[in-house]
Formats: C-alpha cells, structure tokens, sequence
C-alpha cells in the first residue's frame, strides 16, 4: 500500500479505519463550533431528532459572532435562546464582542495537531492551519454531532499545494490564497483536500497560515491543512492543555494534482467583484476609485494584519477624503492587544470607525452596511454580490496592506509605492 | 408516494452560492422556510419568487450552493415546493445539507437543459432524468450508501431518531 496524506491519517484515527481517498467513514469529533448564524436552526434539528442530552457537552462550543451587537430584537432573541440552551447542557459559549467563533477556536487551543474539528460555518477550514482536519458544516450535522459525537465524511482526495520562495516586502498571505484562487477557480478544489507545503510554508508566520486555510473553502475545498512545525507548538504553547502529536504526510502519499506558488515571485493580487477567483494583479486595477475600506474578518481581522495595514496608513499620510475606514478586530483578545500596543489608538487618530469584534461587516448581517453603489475593497474572503448588505455596492478582496493602500488614495493602489 | 417527479426546468448559471439563493440577512428575522420563499434568488433573479411553482426543478451549472454552509439555502428553496436541484457540481456543504432535509441534488450535465423543458426524475430508476421536451435521459452519479440511507428515512432528523448515530 501507498502512503497517506495528512488528511487520510487524520481520519484513519478518527475513525479508527484505514482510510483512504474516496472511503466514506464516521469519525468521532473533537470539537465542534455552532455560531448564531447556525445553533438557531441546528437546535430546531435537535428538537426534532429527540435530542435530550448532549453526547460530550465539552466538546460542543457555541459563538455569538454574526449579530453583533444584535440590533434587533430578533437577533437578541437567537443570543437568549442560545444562552439558555448552553447554561441548560453545560455547552461553553462566547458572548457577543469576545470575537468571531473560528478566531476563538484558534486562540483557545481546541484546535491542535491531529484533530478532528468541525464548524457550522464555511470558514471553519481556518484552524486546518494548525494541522487539525477542519471543515464547514450545516446546521443538522451540528445537530447529529451534539447527538452522536460524530460524522460521517468521504475522505478528500488531496491536492498539494508547495509554496518555494519567500514573500517579498508588500506582498502578503492574502495574495498567496488569492493567487491560489485564481489558479484553481472557486470548484478547482472542490470536495477535496489542500495540504500545503514546502520551504515557502517555513517562513510563514501561524497567523499567515491561518489566511491561506481561511481562504480554501472560495475555492470548494473541504478542507486545506498544513504540516505542524515549531511555530505551530509556540503558538499553542500557553493555549492548550491537550496532548497532540503532529501529523505529517508521507513521503509516499498519493495526490490527485500538485501545485506549486513560488512566492519570490508573486505580486499582489486582488479579486474583482463579484466572484472571489475573478482574480487579478492589482497593478491591473490601480485608480479604481473607492469610497469603503473593511479591515478585518476571520481571514484579516488579527493583529499582524493590522499592523500592516497601520504601517501603510501612516506612510501614506493617513485616509483620503471620502473614504470611510471601518476597522473589526477578529476577537476581543486581538482588540485588546491592539490597544495594548498603540495599533487602535493609530486606528482612533486616523478616523477609522471601530466595530466590535465579530463577524461585522462581512456578511452585512451587522456592522457597516456599504451606500449604493459604493466600491469597498476588504480584507475579507467573499465578494459575492450583495454580501454586504448592498446588492448595488461592488466588493474587491485584498490584503490588509493593499486596502490600507486604497485608503490612502481613496483608490485601488499599490502599498509598494507607499510603503517606505 | 410517487416515484416519479416532474416539474419545469428553472435555470441558473455557475457558481450560484447560497447568499444568491436566499441573502444572509434576511435569516436574521426569521428561520420559517414559507417567509424566506419570498426572498429566493432576490439579488439575481427579483421575478423567481413571485413566478416560482410547487413543482419547479432547479437547474444549474457547476458549483451550486457555493459559499456560506447556511441550511436556510436549501429550507427555503424546500419551502417554495422545489423538490429537487439538478447541476454539474455542487458546493460539498450544499449537497450534505440538501441529503439531511430531503431535497433531492442530482448531478448530472445539465447543458442540454433549457429554461422551461418539462423534465421528469425516476426516483425508483438511479434518478434518471428524461427530459421531455428534448427526449434526452440523463443518469446521474449514484449516491454513497449512507446519503442514500439518509434520503430514503427522509433526512437527517428521521434517520438520527430511527439509528441513534451513523451506520456506514
């Protein structure tokens, strides 16, 4: 037999079988997140399965992150029954403003090497960056989870994505994944797994792996994991008391297709309304006048992202008139260190409006709703329209340094040309 | 119950995701699938709702269902009477959504399919689908066993209270 991808030994544990790509196998699951875009109707599921108990409560998580601050008694009413459920079952829940449910399963450890993590969000492949096997589910696998403590999946085939090279200075993770969904197309890697890997993956900081694993999903993967190295375990070290051991693929494993990003020579890239792979050089859309700049999101809400796209702010003299700079730190953790380190008193000095943590803006469920016809270019991962909140606004993806640029000059510009 | 299906083709292009089928914000003020019908493919298609027929057979090209995993995307098309979506590809979160509440996702190529073709959909025969407009029959890709499974108890709920966990 051939060897196994990271993906295949995974669930071979999880599951307690010799998996292979293209097996369907149940797995047990060690941790599953439900937010208030999706515990509303995975309890109605619950309901009406006969659920009574919970399978493993500690292994459940509950996140208010999409209707934050809820501003209408509607999404308050989601928040109360979410509350009462958790406090009845003994399921953790992370209040409104501690931040967006994928950034607290990240920053709490319950995502390490060698887990099986599940979301019932999209954007749950983001811990994938810790080599945990994370992926998006609905609201009746959340229910059938907080049941049985398990899940049935077909085990991906997985494509390998090697980064060589290193990223020159204004070019960032986000132009990584967005060079990769431009490659692959937004079902290039549908069902499938991405593992990523090579010498270019190294040099990447974990919260830089966290936006290429964020971004997999734009392009229909079911999950997109990396190897576990020292900058992994520092990462955890402190957040988690669980043991793990890292999982690597070996040398003999099998993939349905290899690709290679050499990130000496990758330039910045953004994606053009609406369709988050109609990707580009941003050269090639420089002078696109813009009116709303979003930083933040579980793909460019952390502090490293922040702090990138301040430094380009204030080499450019700070935000151009008529632009509106809304800023959403991904969790309180990441708002406080911002406050901490002189980032949101920057943010404050240059105009920027401040949004509680969570989801915000992104999927115009809360937070800024763009005005018509308004370009916003963001840091967030889709760009589908009216995902805002405004079908007639028009939604470019960049990376935090890259947005900052277009806030400087009020358009799409080259934070390489500011950037001292 | 028949084993026969037969409605009206009603097509969509690629990449149709789930915001285009029913927009995130409008899960905020309510779950109910017969309210979020109102608002079916709303940004894309404003004349889908109101024209919309029990009966009615989605059509689409690759990818449907990409993007937000939300289950009120495949509630709120089960809502208008739509019992089944036809397309080249799915969205993974989509098509596992789709198995859990009964709406039938038929993968097959769908390129021959024109808006308004009357098709009919053999439940008892692999879902092979006959377009009869143009005479065509289609066989779609088989269903895992346990998607089958879940399918024939009628969905997710049905099969949990009937197994209690997941039998592969």
């Amino acid at each position: 037999m051939t060897g196994k991808t990271i993906s295949e030994k995974i669930l071979s544990a999880k599951s307690g079988q010799d998996a292979r790509a293209g097996d369907l196998v149940v797995c047990a699951v060690d941790c599953a997140l439900g937010t208030d875009g999706s515990v509303p109707m995975a309890l109605d599921y619950f309901e009406q399965m006969g659920g009574e108990r919970l399978h493993d409560a500690g292994r459940i998580v509950f996140a208010l992150d999409h209707y934050v601050p809820p501003s209408s008694p509607k999404t308050a009413g989601l928040h109360q029954r979410m509350r009462a459920f958790a406090a009845l079952h003994g399921v953790a829940l992370h209040e409104t403003g501690e931040g967006i449910g994928h950034q607290l399963i990240v920053e709490t450890g319950r995502a390490v090497p060698g887990s099986l993590v599940v979301g019932a969000d999209s954007h749950a492949v983001t811990y994938g960056a810790l080599n945990s096997f994370a992926t998006g589910i609905g609201s009746s696998d959340l229910a059938a989870v907080m049941i049985t403590g398990q899940i049935w999946l077909r085990v991906p085939h997985s494509i390998r994505v090697t980064l060589t090279g290193r990223l020159h200075s204004g070019v960032y993770p986000k132009d990584i994944a967005l060079a990769l969904a431009e490659r692959l197309g937004a079902d290039g890697a549908a069902y499938q797994a991405l593992e990523f890997a090579g010498p270019g993956l190294r040099h990447l900081e974990l919260e830089d792996r966290l936006v290429l694993s964020n971004l997999v999903v734009e392009m229909g993967a079911k999950n997109g994991i990396c190897p576990a190295d020292a900058r992994t375990e520092a990462y955890l070290a402190g957040r988690t008391r669980q043991n793990f051991t890292a999982v690597d693929a070996d040398q003999d494993a099998v993939y349905s297709r290899e690709v290679v990003l050499d990130l000496d020579e990758l330039t910045p890239r953004v994606a053009l309304p609406h369709q988050v792979d109609r990707v580009v050089a941003l050269h090639d859309a420089v002078g696109t006048p813009v009116q709303m700049v979003h930083l933040g999101t579980c793909t460019g809400g952390r502090l490293r992202d922040f702090h990138q796209a301040r430094d380009v702010l204030k080499a450019g003299g700070g935000v151009a008139p008529g632009v509106l700079l809304v800023v959403t730190p991904a969790s309180r953790a990441v708002h406080e260190a911002m406050a901490a380190d002189g980032t949101l008193a920057d943010f404050i000095a240059l105009g920027a409006t401040i949004v509680p943590p969570g989801c915000g803006a992104c999927c115009g469920t809360c937070g800024v709703i763009p005005g018509d016809g308004v370009n916003v270019i963001s840091t967030a991962n889709r760009n589908f329209l009216g995902r805002m909140g405004n079908a007639t606004a028009s939604i470019f993806l960049a990376s935090p340094a890259s947005c900052a640029a277009a806030a400087v000059r009020g358009a799409i510009a080259d934070p390489r040309e500011i950037l001292p | 119950m028949s084993t026969m299906l037969r409605g009206r083709a009603r097509l969509f292009g690629d990449d149709i995701n789930t915001d285009y089928i029913i927009s995130s914000t409008r899960k905020r003020e309510s779950l109910d699938p017969q309210v979020l019908r109102h608002y079916l493919f709303e940004g894309i298609d404003a004349a889908f709702a109101a024209s919309v027929l029990p009966g009615d057979l989605l059509v689409a090209g690759s990818n449907f269902g990409c993007g937000s995993a939300m289950e009120v995307a495949v509630t709120a098309v089960l809502g208008a009477g739509i019992p089944a979506v036809l397309a080249r590809s799915f969205s993974r979160t989509y098509f596992r959504n789709a198995i859990n509440n009964g709406l039938l996702p038929i993968i097959c190529d769908t390129t021959r399919i024109d808006a308004g073709d009357m098709l009919t959909i053999d439940l008892a025969n692999g879902m092979a689908v006959t377009n009869e407009t143009s005479g065509e029959t289609l066989l779609p890709e088989p269903l895992p066993p346990v998607m089958q499974s879940i399918l024939a108890a009628g969905g997710l709920v049905s099969y949990i209270r009937q197994h209690g966990r997941f039998v592969v």
